[in-house]
């Protein structure tokens, strides 16, 4: 505190009016003007001053001191210290009085009592314009992070494209300071689609700004080009020029062709995507500088097949770099174990972020923006070009952890991937049902309601079904005896009151089919999508 | 995790009528004991369960009322429902809770008794 108030003092000249103008660019040599005399932190003259009794006979102090050197320089004849609070908080500084007499000791008590009574006034005065000062910056600071967030999120899509045979899900979240990330996806020529995730360096306002024109640019590129080699490069060639200093872009950019696979990509220094394949997860690497440093930049471009069943996982540095508790990063191994292991599309996004968390622990604040785009082809479900339905879609892929009332979740995820598909409530409702129970069992026979071993839940579509397959981890549970309830024993007392669930189950749907392979066990329901078994309604 | 709120019991002409609030499982057991010991409490006419205000419906919550029943039996009480959306009165045929318990299409005709009742 005392290093940052006592660094500057004014120099004082007589008749200097009360209220300083001080013009700190030229030094007073007699003028009426004052300016300011810096007394560094380590110099003497401030540890004398603050141990002073009271006024300081400047001429005849001998410290080998700079600032006093420069008062003395300046015709200061009297140094008065302002303490307060046992702080030196400034100096009243007095050249020779004007009837060139020596000060007498009244004027000394006088310039004493003086001191005395303005250093606490000046402290008070001092505290609130500091605090002024801190507050205009806070508030400054709020502002702009409302705009950064305002630009940012006005810049990401507004809706993700549905393809057919695809999943296509994203997450953007920003830390509280808002750094640079944005993602879009970008309808092309020919029913490809455009997928990009970027990273501006720096945060808040700038950042924003510089990643809404990146992001402009790329769309009216990427429009006129078709390689996302080229398309970096002209985006790369519009950036340079105006791009601040110590800024820049680091940008992947994809093409996928949805019909065949297709994904040509490449990289403008961007953290390399992971794709899943049925082998485990790996790197989708391109080289190319980040944009916005150097004009005349090449992007390599590379191209993968993303075959049915594989995910792809474009993401932001924010996932990988954050911390745990112990300053353990996240890490790009963890990462690429989760592309590996887990399903891809939505489904992935939350298995990363609660993996994420875990690692951060539930009370850090976010260090960086995390952005995550997953794209996902159907398992089985070569496009036909035709636009005929295929055999069996994939339609989501989830899992819940087994814990009481998680069947709700199940319910409520299976509702909302086959909303669209025109089932009629009554039979919707002997689904939602059916899966409950079955989610129930599964959670309570297969996985002894343990958390760790989650139920694994696929909705396909086909053939005029929809069908939900509810996988557990108690593959080698001895086969159940399907009792069916009596309700009359039941009464009685001569079966449990328990033991309705294979048997609602078995009412509600249209087909049930039970698998099992010494691991895994699967349920999998099956419901007509229009009529049948509505008999009794 | 779904829990069931605590019933509310009221009478009406005789009739102990339990109101049912949020979901019929596992975790209603309790409250719903406890609703039928004050529904009892002053021998009644009848008990009537209302699911107006009932959720989600599961296999355990069918368990809880299987039990009810039981009691209601063993102390030779008439049980009557009302409230049900289709699909659980659907589910009270398929298990045929209905055959032991007369759904009704209203509280008025629950409590009177007038429709619905079937031979048990």
């Amino acid at each position: 505190m005392t290093g940052s108030l006592t660094k500057t003092f004014r120099r004082r000249l007589r008749r200097t009016p009360a209220e300083e103008h001080a013009v700190e660019e030229t030094p007073a040599t007699g003028a009426d003007e004052a300016a300011p005399i810096d007394i560094a932190p380590n110099d003497p003259l401030l540890a004398f001053l603050q141990s002073a009794t009271g006024a300081v006979d400047v001429e005849a102090l001998e410290l080998d001191s700079p600032a006093l050197a420069e008062l003395k320089a300046a015709g200061v004849k009297l140094a008065v210290p302002l303490v307060s609070q046992g702080e030196l908080i400034g100096v009243l500084n007095l050249g020779p009085r004007l009837s060139e007499q020596e000060y007498s000791s009244d004027d000394r008590k006088l310039l004493d009592n003086l001191a005395a009574q303005a250093a606490p006034a000046l402290r008070v005065g001092q505290l609130v314009r500091q605090q002024q000062a801190e507050a205009i910056t806070r508030q400054r600071f709020e502002q702009e992070l409302e705009v950064a967030k305002l630009i940012q999120q006005n810049f990401l899509p507004k809706q993700l494209p549905e393809l057919s045979g695809w999943q296509v899900a994203a997450y953007y979240r920003p830390a509280r300071e808002v750094g640079g990330d944005f993602y879009d996806v970008i309808p092309l020529p020919e029913g490809k689609v455009g997928f990009v995730v970027g990273d501006v360096t720096d945060k808040g306002v700038p950042a924003a700004l510089v990643m809404a024109a990146t992001r402009s640019v790329l769309r009216a590129s990427a429009q006129r080009l078709v390689n996302p080699g080229e398309t970096l490069e002209r985006v790369n060639e519009h950036l340079c020029p105006d791009m601040p200093e110590k800024m820049f872009v680091t940008c992947l950019y994809g093409v996928l062709d949805p019909e065949t696979g297709h994904f040509r990509f490449a990289n403008a220094g961007h953290d390399l995507p992971y794709v899943k394949t049925a082998d485990g997860s790996e790197e989708l690497r391109a080289r190319g500088m980040p944009l916005g440093l150097m004009p005349g930049m090449p992007y390599e471009e590379k191209e993968t097949v993303l075959q049915p069943g594989d995910s792809l996982l474009l993401h932001s540095d924010g996932i990988v770099e954050a911390h745990s508790p112990e300053r353990e990063m996240f890490g790009f191994p963890r990462l690429k174990q989760c592309v590996a292991d887990y399903p891809g599309g939505g489904e992935l996004i939350d298995r990363v972020l609660s993996d994420l968390h875990a690692h951060t622990g539930p009370d850090a604040e976010q260090e960086d923006d995390i952005t995550m785009v997953t794209l996902q082809r159907s398992p089985g479900a070569a496009h036909m070009a035709n636009g005929a339905v295929p055999a069996a879609e994939l339609v989501t892929e989830f899992e819940v952890p087994s814990a009481e009332g998680n069947e709700r979740l199940a319910i409520e995820r299976v509702v909302a991937a086959i909303d669209g598909l025109g089932i009629a409530e009554s039979r919707l409702e002997r689904l939602k049902t059916a899966v409950g129970e079955a989610t129930m069992n599964a959670m309570e026979h297969g996985s002894r309601y343990r958390e760790d071993r989650p139920v694994s839940i696929r909705v396909l579509t086909g053939d005029g079904l929809v069908r939900v397959q509810i996988t557990d981890l108690g593959g080698a549970r001895p086969e159940k005896e399907h009792e069916v309830p009596d309700l009359e024993a039941k009464l009685e007392g001569l079966q449990r009151p328990r033991g309705w669930g294979l048997f609602l189950i078995e009412n509600m749907v249209d087909e049930t089919r039970e698998t099992s392979d010494g691991e895994h066990h699967t349920l999998e329901l099956g419901l007509r999508l229009e009529g049948g078994n509505d008999g009794d309604e | 995790m779904a829990t069931s709120e605590s019933p509310a019991v009221r009478r009406r002409d005789g009739v102990a009528v339990i109101d049912l609030a949020g979901d019929v499982n596992r975790g209603a057991e309790d409250a719903l004991d406890a609703a039928w010991q004050q529904a009892v409490a002053e021998p009644p006419d009848a008990v009537v369960l209302n699911f107006e205000s009932a959720g989600y419906i599961n296999s355990t919550g069918i368990a809880v009322i299987v039990g009810l029943l039981a009691r209601a039996r063993a102390a030779g009480i008439e049980v009557r429902a009302y409230g049900l959306t289709p699909h659980y009165r659907e589910i009270f045929e398929i298990t045929r809770l209905a055959d032991f318990m007369a759904i009704n299409p209203d509280e008025d005709s629950a409590v009177s008794g007038a429709e619905g009742s079937r031979d048990a």
